[in-house]
């Protein structure tokens, strides 16, 4: 008997479409010469790499030329973070308190060079006030970083109402820019940084089901940035260093299937998740879905993330019990022991004890199937159910 | 520079006729030890140990450090039977050794030479070469100053049949007896701190170790077991290779956590455990388990507990760091490398079932009578059943 393998931890990685791998190889067996060489080499890789960053700006709505590519999300990240100038007056940036690690830890290292960080706090849902934003913007706020779609719980933060604020405060000519760590809503929800007047946009390829190590980071026209990577002036000067050819392959190909098909992904795989959150929740007692109420009405639920706990019993050992069972999710946080605290995001929102610890991660694709969904869901029942007798839980 | 490195080996001198069976089991382990350097070779020739090896010194040092029974290693230099040859030899050992002395201020550096000349066809006699090569030094190297009696550097030079060698440092090495020569015992290895350690001086002492652990997925994960072959990996670097019997532990804790108090999960477990260990051993043909265990650190080592523990098997139990603070533990580990893996957060199958309250002093009877809900005969048949034996063999690199 073949083993049946559920994957549901696609906010982690994801599983690269066959297309991609070939086209990787292919980059590497065939197109290997460097963008930059004069010969017909070089101007076969040139040519691959300008048709992958066409199809990343397509997929955006936005023109190849506002396209870095990087070596990753994070990348990507510090880039904008730390790239972006404060100007003459700049001193203050605005952040959310369930941001990406990257953008924290990067803001952090802005903050022992003299920056002043303000970290808004967020709802229940996980969600910021666009009014709260808009009091903590000051004079010599120079940047203002939010993702769009959470990690772990799958919130959508309010990008319309913000960019309004956002407008509003820069109509007496203040500078500000505004970068939108797009990683998780990239492929999942429409996004179009040339509407919402986004600067700076972060993406990553392996989330969508393209290749490790490549992402990209939008810069809008006109928008001033430090280089972090000095070198030989590849990628408009902002990004040095001899393009991944292979990586951006495969990241332009994952992105031509997401200018295709966002919309729809989108509704199937929300159903799906509608099914699984319902289903748990039906048949477990005491479950809890961390994060936005599930249903289509709600602005503020993504459609591919969920975060469900389990009282009285411990995130890993949910994980390790379904992996017995072939399905492979993640717990709500990447922390493995006890010392560790616990996701900052759950605890942003309010989330506490038992429920913190229990949290448990399920994040679907577009590759997601309604089979698949109906096993996960039959499966964790049998799992919770089981080691609730076991530790002697009655929620 | 060097090409020749001079093995002492104090302890097997001391065992009368055993001699040549420990002498060959530690040229065996060196060149065990040494076969991923590529050519390198392991002779016995004038009642020592000499390896010879054209491969960068410190690394050949850095493994030889790591062999059990090595008492101390001189790097040499091997030179054909030629005084010109010696004399130049003598200058390049003794301007390396003289790179490792810390010199307070203003003092000289101070050296004598020692030769032996076991070749008497040679045409010079141990005092002349004396002389002759410690004139030369004095000539070549500016500063030195010859002390005879308490020199910071001895260059000591041997006159063999076919070759000369000379040498300065002694580097000290690991002590103990070569592995394998007091046979095989069978190592209870979790993942902490304290079992590495165990393991690895249990090795010390001349055996041979195979280890057993205890996974209990879905309760603790792959990220736990990977560890545990990380530390038998690190374990390679003393005895080339680990097997380590990875026991499916997961239905014994769910029927003790269903069917035990709670109290006394804790010693349940460690008395399946070491049944399911004294049974492997049996198996494996190894004559003791060594533990990690040291007195009154937590719950289950307490002598009472120890006892309780204890009174399932008949074999002997080594726990070799019963007379060591946590303190001087750790200091081991770091020492020989499980430190930093052993603290990687993934739990192990003890912590996650720890009931708040163990029992710290168990009474047997009260075991016994915890023990009589469980069909302990078909637990254990059942685990080992579903044991997997994965051999952990030395990095290539």
């Amino acid at each position: 008997m073949i083993e049946r393998q559920v994957y549901l931890d696609n906010s982690a990685t994801t599983r690269p479409y066959p297309a991609v791998t070939r086209a990787v190889v292919e980059a590497m067996e065939e197109h290997y010469g460097n963008p930059s060489s004069l010969h017909k080499k070089g101007v076969e890789a040139g040519r691959l790499l300008s048709q992958a960053r066409e199809a990343v700006a397509s997929s955006l709505g936005v023109s190849p030329g506002e396209i870095v590519f990087t070596g990753g999300g994070t990348e990507a990240i510090n880039l904008a973070i730390k790239g972006a100038l404060p100007g003459r007056r700049g001193r203050h940036v605005v952040t959310t308190a369930v941001e990406h690690p990257a953008v924290l830890n990067a803001l952090g290292q802005l903050k022992e060079q003299g920056v002043e960080v303000t970290v808004l706090p967020v709802d229940g849902q996980g969600v910021v006030d666009p009014l709260q934003l808009q009091e903590a913007l000051r004079e010599e706020t120079y940047l203002v970083s939010v993702m769009y779609v959470n990690n772990e719980v799958g919130s959508v933060q309010p990008l319309e109402e913000i960019a309004v604020v956002l407008a509003a405060f820069r109509k007496g000519g203040r500078k500000l820019l505004w970068h939108v760590d797009a990683v998780q809503a990239y492929g999942k929800l429409p996004v179009q940084p040339g509407l919402l007047g986004v600067d700076l946009l972060s993406l990553s390829a392996h989330k969508v089901h393209g290749p490790k190590g490549v992402g990209a980071l939008y810069v809008a026209p006109h928008t001033q940035l430090h280089t972090l990577v000095a070198g030989g002036g590849q990628e408009h000067d902002r990004r040095s260093g001899t393009e991944n050819v292979p990586g951006i392959a495969g990241f332009g190909l994952a992105a031509a299937v997401i200018a295709g098909e966002v919309r729809e992904a989108a509704g199937k795989i929300f159903l799906l998740k509608k099914t699984l959150v319902d289903g748990i929740l039906a048949a477990v007692p005491g479950a809890v879905l961390n994060g936005p109420p599930c249903c289509r009405e709600n602005p503020c639920c993504a459609p591919h993330i969920a975060n469900l706990s389990f009282p009285g019993l411990r995130g890993e050992i949910v994980l390790h019990s379904l992996e017995e069972r072939g399905i492979y999710v993640s717990t709500g946080s990447a922390c493995a022991s006890r010392k560790n605290p616990g996701s900052h995001v759950l605890k942003a929102m309010g989330v506490k004890g038992d429920l913190l610890e229990g949290a448990v991660r399920f994040s679907l694709s577009p590759l997601t199937t309604a089979d698949e969904i109906d096993y996960a869901v039959e499966q964790t029942a049998a799992v919770v159910h089981e080691l609730y007798a076991l530790y002697g839980v009655r929620p | 520079m060097y090409n020749t490195y001079m093995i002492r080996y104090g302890e097997i001198g001391l065992k009368g006729k055993n001699r040549p069976a420990f002498e060959r089991r530690l040229m065996d382990n060196i060149n065990r030890a040494l076969r991923k350097l590529g050519a390198s070779r392991v002779l016995r020739v004038y009642g020592r140990i000499l390896v010879e090896s054209e491969a960068e010194p410190a690394r050949v040092l850095d493994i030889l450090s790591k062999v059990f029974g090595i008492v101390g290693v001189s790097p040499a230099l091997r030179l054909p039977l030629d005084e010109q040859a010696i004399c130049e030899g003598a200058l390049a050992t003794i301007k390396d050794a003289a790179a490792h002395v810390l010199l307070p201020a203003g003092e000289a550096l101070t050296f004598k030479v020692e030769a032996r000349r076991s070749n008497k066809q040679f045409p010079r006699t141990s005092p002349e070469l004396n002389g002759l090569i410690g004139g030369y030094l004095l000539d070549n190297f500016p500063g030195l100053q010859v002390d005879v009696h308490t020199p910071r550097i001895k260059v000591r030079v041997e006159i063999r049949e076919k070759n000369a060698f000379v040498y300065a440092d002694d580097i000290p090495g690991v002590g103990g007896l070569p592995v394998g020569v007091s046979g095989k015992a069978l190592l209870l290895l979790s993942g902490g701190i304290d079992s590495p350690v165990a393991g690895w001086m249990a090795m010390k002492r001349g055996i041979e170790i195979e280890a057993v652990h205890f996974y209990s997925f879905p309760f603790t994960g792959e990220k736990s077991l990977e560890k545990v072959r990380d530390l038998c990996r690190i374990l390679t670097g003393y005895t080339a290779r680990v097997k380590v019997h990875v026991v499916h532990f997961t239905d014994i804790q769910k029927e003790i956590q269903k069917n035990c108090p709670e109290e006394l999960r804790v010693t349940i477990m460690r008395r399946m455990m070491f049944r399911l260990a004294a049974r492997i051993a049996d198996m494996r043909e190894a004559l003791a388990l060594v533990t990690g265990e040291s007195v009154g650190q937590v719950a289950s080592q307490t002598l009472e507990s120890m006892r309780v523990i204890n009174q399932v098997i008949d074999i002997p139990v080594l726990r070799p760091l019963v007379g060591m603070d946590k303190l001087e533990i750790v200091g081991r580990a770091q020492s020989i490398g499980t430190y930093e893996t052993s603290i990687l957060p993934y739990e192990d199958c003890c912590t996650l079932f720890l009931p708040k309250h163990p029992a710290t002093r168990p009474r047997l009877e009260q075991a016994l009578e915890a023990e009589q809900a469980l069909d302990i005969e078909s637990l254990l048949a059942g685990a080992l059943e579903k044991t997997v034996v994965e051999d952990i063999q030395q990095p290539i690199f």
